[in-house]
């Protein structure tokens, strides 16, 4: 198998596939790509199957040389070299992805994906849990799989999702919690992404939302994109490595469509809210 | 007549909301065997998050079944959960409760508890049915790290941390046994509806 040797890791950089859907019911987060579109595209573009794993690195990529040739999408945000990028990177040649400049989160996605042991079926990190394997860190070696019987595809060039902007919410389960006042706060306000975002979710800062009950509620199950809101008013979207259930309202889920989005929200990014 | 109240969770999902416990627990089991569309059923305190492509109709037709049937026993089974009680917080919670920390350890190994549901961490168990008189509150400050297989309450609950991590309950004691390990099918030693008791070590 080809080896990858990682010379940076980058801040946070972890292993990513479509996750480990199916577990919630024991406690364990879905986890997987905060962006699955941009994954699913990357390992397209080299003939992997979809859920092929990755590398997910937030906003710096990793610099990594490869022992032998490859070939490597980077999806997701936009680094110095472009995006949406395939190269073939000769034996011994170092790939250095750089910092993210337009959005959060970089794929670094390899022809034949990378070889991880899987855990409940997948090869994410879940950064909530522990489970899966562990961040990347410098001097790591890493395993490239097999080359798979598809050739690498042409994709249409995509067209460029601005970061943040508008994210289509469904009113539920617990929209009943928040005043009719802070309903209309929710809509019409513009929410500031706070340094605190992570794979498990983003707080976001604007206007505090009234709640109209303070009792907690029983724990109850939590879906990926939900907007709780604790007691301080100040609402958090749930990402992939949320916690399976939780007792703070959850008076809204982000349209599955506009989810992926979310996973390039970078602190300072402004958003909003439409019904 | 219906004891079901179907909430929106996003475009691919429904809370439902139930009478009870046990209610709820019937309804994941129908919904998780009956279908298979549905991606994750989550059983809460007394809901069921079904996330999936499955129409409002198919699920309220299905948990009402599960009610039809309301008499047919519910497989579960017995677990004991051996118990060092030398927790950090037993004096504590007997400063709070008035009681000496032997009988805090007497009334926390007395009753048999039923598993709520499953969350906060993969195979954490929320059990009911102990002596009310133990009921206190969780911590002001949570802990950054609480050691695995420490036996804890927080309110109408006890659990037991299935690996180290940061926690608000209070410890009362610790046990060897593994909660939680990926290899084994399934891998959570406990499963909604089983009956737990826990037996001091001396």
């Amino acid at each position: 198998m080809t080896a990858v040797e990682v010379l940076a890791a980058g801040p946070l950089t972890t292993f990513q596939d479509l996750g480990r859907p199916g577990f919630g019911h024991l406690g364990v987060p879905p986890a997987g790509a905060v962006d699955p579109c941009a994954l699913v595209r990357g390992n397209r573009l080299l003939g992997n199957a979809p859920g092929a794993t990755a590398l997910e690195a937030t906003l710096v990529g990793p610099r990594l040389r490869f022992r032998a040739e490859a070939l490597v999408a980077l999806t997701g945000a936009e680094v110095a070299s472009g995006a949406d990028l395939v190269r073939r990177l000769g034996a011994g040649e170092v790939l250095d992805v750089g910092p993210c400049r337009v959005g959060a989160r970089v794929y670094v996605c390899v022809r034949g994906g990378f070889v991880v042991e899987p855990v409940l079926g997948s090869s994410s990190t879940d950064l909530l849990t522990g489970l899966g394997p562990a961040p990347l860190r410098d001097g790591d070696v890493l395993a490239i799989g097999p080359p798979p019987a598809d050739p690498p595809a042409e994709q249409p060039p995509r067209p460029r999702a601005p970061a943040g902007g508008a994210f289509r919410l469904l009113l539920g389960p617990r929209d009943e919690r928040l005043t009719p006042a802070a309903v209309e706060t929710l809509f019409t306000s513009r929410w500031r992404v706070t340094a605190a975002a992570n794979r498990v979710g983003i707080r976001l800062d604007g206007p505090v939302l009234e709640l109209s009950r303070h009792d907690e509620l029983l724990s109850e199950g939590l879906v990926t994109g939900a907007l709780q809101v604790p007691p301080s008013g100040r609402p958090i979207l749930l990402l992939n490595d949320h916690p399976t259930t939780g007792g703070y309202p959850a008076v809204g889920v982000v349209d599955s469509r506009d989810l992926p989005r979310a996973g390039q929200l970078r602190p300072g990014d402004t958003v909003t809210f439409a019904r | 007549m219906s004891d079901v109240t179907l909430l929106r969770a996003g475009d691919r999902g429904w809370l439902l909301e139930l009478a009870d416990n046990v209610a709820a627990l019937r309804v994941a089991r129908r919904l998780g065997a009956e279908l298979p569309e549905l991606v994750e059923v989550v059983l809460g305190h007394r809901t069921v998050l079904a996330v999936g492509d499955v129409a409002r109709d198919t699920l309220r037709a299905t948990a009402e079944r599960a009610f039809a049937d309301r008499l047919e026993p519910i497989d579960v089974k017995d677990v004991e959960i051996p118990v060092r009680y030398d927790g950090p917080d037993l004096d504590e919670v007997a400063r709070l409760t008035g009681f000496a920390a032997e009988e805090v350890v007497a009334r926390h190994a007395a009753p048999t508890y039923t598993v709520a549901f499953l969350g906060f961490a993969p195979g954490f168990a929320y059990l009911v049915g102990g002596d009310a008189a133990l009921e206190v509150p969780r911590l002001a400050e949570p802990r950054e790290r609480v050691a695995a297989g420490s036996v804890a309450i927080a309110g109408p609950y006890s659990g037991v941390y299935p690996r180290a991590s940061p926690g608000g309950w209070r410890l009362l004691g610790r046990t060897d046994l593994t909660l939680f390990d990926v290899e084994r099918r399934p891998p959570a030693l406990l499963a909604p509806g089983d009956r737990v008791r826990f037996a001091p070590l001396p």
